[in-house]
């Protein structure tokens, strides 16, 4: 069912990031946009559309598929407004994603007190 | 040309004093350090506040060991990681003394008591206080994200000590005394990796040695303990591996600082600790008791330091490292 796959496909791909950085010298920050990127060129290629279909948030969920909105997004506003949404495409369609992560970040960090690890 | 600096007047370490984190409370050192905080916050709402508190009571608590009183030390030398050195500065303004605020990175502990045992020495001043910190979140923050951001470390990292270390110089002391000193050189080998600091500074601290060894004509054996600030694991066995090429066997009576704050297997540490806190917490309680006790009565205390900042890791330089080092007897020499 839906619920396993998104489970193995999100963990499969925390696990090939842990690899990156447990076996290269490639920085988290690398990472971390190395996997945006992937996910606007496979988003772009049409690929990474089959993945979302068999996983659901286990593909959407991870940064990889910031990424695939992003190109999404671009698809869209290209098709609606021109060349102008290769601008204003990727901002929209994950606009409310990027207003949640600062909401909730702040909101977060206003209730919490941060302090290093155990 | 000699680039040891021998001190005619050595100047003796009358106390020290450290204060320290849980994390560094919980390894294997723990009831060696005088003061620690179980949340790492010393009472204070920000990091940096946090620092410049730890430093205050690592000084006032060598003070009291020393049974001083903060009017009769002369000039503070205190150092951190931070920008500007915050925590130092900072941490300095309750004293009213004159303070020099000194950066080597994490070989800051080492050159504070290298300047400062060159000042008494030469009969500028009679007594002062070196002291240096680091503390994980502020170091975090300024080296790369703050603590809130979650990021991952990968293995070979080192994990910055929340730590302060203290001692007080004096002119009049019975010892332990700072005979000489030999400052170190910057050295880049080109190594940019950020995540492995103890192949950075490795070069340092061999090039520190073997010019100490050359110029004292002695050899590794001669010392009860040669110390390292924060190679790690993988700098210490980068040192050992390299000196021994040389002719200077390190394997018998090395250690590095960074090894012994930690437990490396239980404590989820990576490669072990680092930052100036490091070598100052570990040297004012651990090394400094047995050099009291007379259980070490020589010792060769290098620490060292990466030289680079977080704008030239982004522009891709390499990391240079530097190491500092002091000869401490239990004798005058």
């Amino acid at each position: 069912m839906k619920l396993i796959r998104a489970f193995i496909i999100g963990g499969a791909l925390c696990v090939i990031a842990q690899i990156f950085i447990d076996k290269t010298r490639l920085t988290p920050a690398r990472i971390l946009v190395a996997y945006v990127t992937m996910g606007v060129i496979l988003g772009g290629a049409g690929v990474y559309g089959y993945l979302v279909d068999f996983a659901g948030c286990g593909a959407t969920l991870p940064l990889t598929g910031f990424g695939y909105s992003l190109s999404q997004g671009v698809k869209k506003a290209v098709d609606e407004s021109g060349l102008i949404g290769a601008l204003t495409g990727g901002l929209t369609a994950t606009a409310g994603g990027i207003a949640a992560a600062i909401s909730f970040g702040y909101i977060f960090s206003i209730i919490f007190k941060s302090k290093p690890k155990r | 040309m000699l680039s040891i600096i021998k001190l005619s007047h050595a100047p003796s370490i009358i106390s020290g004093a450290s204060v320290v984190g849980k994390k560094e409370y919980d390894g294997p050192l723990g009831t060696d350090f005088d003061i620690h905080d179980n949340d790492s916050t010393f009472g204070m709402d920000t990091w940096e506040k946090s620092e410049s508190e730890m430093q205050r009571l690592a000084v006032n608590t060598s003070l009291a060991k020393a049974k001083l009183s903060p009017s009769d030390i002369e000039v503070i030398f205190a150092g951190d990681l931070m920008n500007q050195c915050t925590g130092s500065a900072y941490g300095a303004l309750g004293f009213a003394k004159p303070y020099f605020g000194i950066y080597g990175a994490c070989s800051t502990f080492a050159e504070g008591l290298a300047i400062a045992s060159m000042m008494l020495g030469a009969g500028y001043y009679k007594k002062c206080a070196v002291v240096t910190s680091s503390h994980f979140c502020s170091a975090e923050r300024q080296f790369r994200f703050p603590i809130e951001y979650g990021g991952q470390r990968p293995p070979t990292s080192q994990r910055t000590v929340t730590g302060a270390g203290a001692v007080i110089l004096s002119l009049d002391g019975a010892g332990p005394f700072i005979c000489d000193v030999m400052p170190g050189i910057p050295i880049d080998m080109g190594i940019s990796d950020a995540n492995n600091m103890g192949a950075a500074m490795a070069p340092a601290a061999i090039n520190t040695f073997k010019r100490y060894f050359d110029e004292t004509n002695t050899s590794p054996s001669d010392y009860d303990l040669i110390l390292t600030g924060d190679l790690g694991m993988e700098g210490h066995s980068i040192l050992c591996e390299i000196m021994g090429t040389k002719g200077y066997d390190m394997s018998k009576n090395y250690n590095d600082c960074g090894l012994m704050i930690y437990n490396c297997k239980t404590q989820d540490v990576h490669s072990g600790g680092s930052g100036c806190g490091c070598s100052a917490t570990v040297f004012s309680s651990l090394i400094l008791k047995k050099l009291l006790r007379h259980e070490l009565n020589n010792v060769l205390f290098a620490a060292t330091g990466a030289l680079m900042s977080p704008d030239s890791i982004k522009q891709g330089m390499s990391i240079p490292g530097i190491a500092h080092l002091i000869h401490i007897k239990n004798e005058r020499i």
